[in-house]
């Protein structure tokens, strides 16, 4: 690593126009899960924008070719306009997803989101046992109430996702977890391992998994899969600190996604505010349009140039596309670096070390989420 | 929990609800959109799923391609078939 590959100017990337748009109404959420992916720093209510802004994002996104919105938080039912974003972007041909905790929904809500034009629910899970999921979320109720929205939604047409974020405390549980899958009916299971960012990363201890744990879930999947085939889609990903490649982050870097923060900042995904030297645009100031191909965030990880070695040489640079940044950024304290998750990074066998050690000590107590 | 979707002649394969087949305009693009997912189908993929009415079965399907192409029926039948049995193993169809 070389301050050579930071002090280069930005250059602009011709880019096609994004897949998806993650919409994050707001930062507020009943929840407060100590993996939560939002900043550490969370957007107050009274920053999030108004519903004509959104309107007009919404419009912007289309007309850049974008398929799918995906409205997320914090919680994204705590916005009122909820079904007025939902229908607006319905009508204009996008494919919407609400990503919810589901705890502040009920069955007059859910038939009224189906009705305004919601295609797909996705319902997070903290454990497939009340007691465990409620004491993660800092919820009480929270998992029976999951469980009932989630039959509202069946019972409504529309198709469910189970996303379980599994570490090491709730991992055991992860059979228990595919058979809830199964009995809601869902049509799609994310088991998603946290990913250490923001808050997940000041409870990394709390959560890390051993080689072995993760080993067993990984079996526990593929058997899954082979026998589900054709009933329930699995998605499986796994925590980069025990992997040998890093993962395709978003797609690659401005490449695929765009995140809208609730302030109306755009960033190139959902946890880039970890990295302090980036510089965001925000919607109030811009047309998505315009951010999408000029916002410096956007064009400074855009490509390979901006790579180091061994990444800027590698032939997998266009397949991973280096990688995390903001990962790169949490364990080196550079964003440019060479992501750790790859075992070609100086700073692998370090941190797969510090990982595997975490993971066999007792567990810290939560930090739980928390605005302000 | 529904059992694995069999495609077969017989077979009226439709895109569930949380599955749009959907042409994007500013693209000039045939898309399958799903959650978190994407297709973007190949020409005669295209031309196969825009019969997918709720009526028309695979058997009709192949009809309409044995016209058109003059090709011989059971290596269509195979090929949609096959086509359509990988979309349904993905969660794209229901039959």
């Amino acid at each position: 690593m070389t301050t050579d590959v930071k002090e280069r100017p930005v250059k602009k990337v011709k880019v096609e126009a994004p897949l998806a748009v993650l919409a994050e109404l707001s930062h507020r959420c009943p929840l407060q899960c100590p993996y939560c992916s939002n900043p550490v720093n969370l957007e107050k209510g009274s920053n999030e924008l108004d519903t004509a802004t959104w309107c007009r994002v919404i419009d912007e996104a289309v007309a850049m070719g974008v398929h799918q919105v995906h409205f997320s938080g914090g919680e994204p039912t705590v916005r009122k306009d909820l079904e007025q974003l939902t229908q607006h972007a319905s009508d204009a041909g996008l494919y919407t997803n609400l990503i919810t905790s589901a705890v502040l929904l009920n069955e007059a809500r859910v038939n009224k989101l189906a009705d305004v034009g919601m295609n797909h629910i996705q319902i997070s899970f903290q454990d497939s046992e009340a007691t465990n999921a409620d004491r993660i979320g800092n919820f009480k109720g929270g998992h029976k109430k999951k469980l009932e929205v989630a039959g509202y939604v069946r019972k409504a047409g529309l198709p469910l996702t189970v996303n379980a974020v599994m570490h090491r405390q709730n991992l055991h549980h992860l059979e228990e977890v595919i058979d809830m899958a199964v009995a809601l009916d869902a049509e799609r299971l994310e088991v998603a391992q946290v990913q250490y960012y923001g808050w997940a990363l000041k409870n990394r201890a709390a959560f890390m998994p051993t080689y072995e744990q993760l080993a067993w879930a990984t079996d526990v999947v593929e058997s899954a899969r082979k026998r589900l085939k054709g009933t329930l889609v699995i998605d499986y990903v796994v925590p980069d600190y025990y992997a040998r490649r890093p993962k395709v982050c978003m797609g690659g870097w401005g490449r695929r996604f765009l995140n809208i923060n609730p302030a109306g900042l755009v960033l190139p995904c959902h946890a880039a505010e970890s990295i302090p030297s980036l510089k965001f645009d925000s919607v109030k100031d811009h047309s998505l349009e315009w951010i999408w191909e000029n916002s410096e965030a956007f064009n400074k990880f855009r490509g390979t140039d901006w790579m180091p070695e061994p990444c800027r040489s590698c032939d997998r640079r266009e397949i991973d596309w280096g990688g995390c940044r903001c990962q790169a950024f949490a364990l080196t304290g550079d964003e440019s670096a060479t992501d750790p998750a790859c075992d070609l990074s100086p700073q692998h066998e370090k941190i797969f070390g510090m990982a595997s050690k975490e993971a066999h000590e007792k567990p810290p107590e939560f930090i739980y989420r928390r605005i302000g | 929990m529904g059992e694995r979707v069999q495609v077969s002649a017989a077979s009226v394969p439709k895109f569930p609800r949380h599955v749009k087949f959907h042409f994007n305009k500013q693209r000039d693009q045939w898309v399958i959109l799903a959650p978190e997912r994407l297709l973007v189908p190949d020409e005669t993929s295209v031309e196969i799923l825009k019969m997918l009415d709720g009526q028309m079965s695979v058997d009709g399907i192949v009809k309409a391609l044995v016209e058109k192409y003059n090709a011989p029926a059971d290596v269509i039948l195979k090929d949609v078939t096959a086509m359509l049995q990988n979309l349904a193993d993905k969660g794209f169809l229901e039959a």
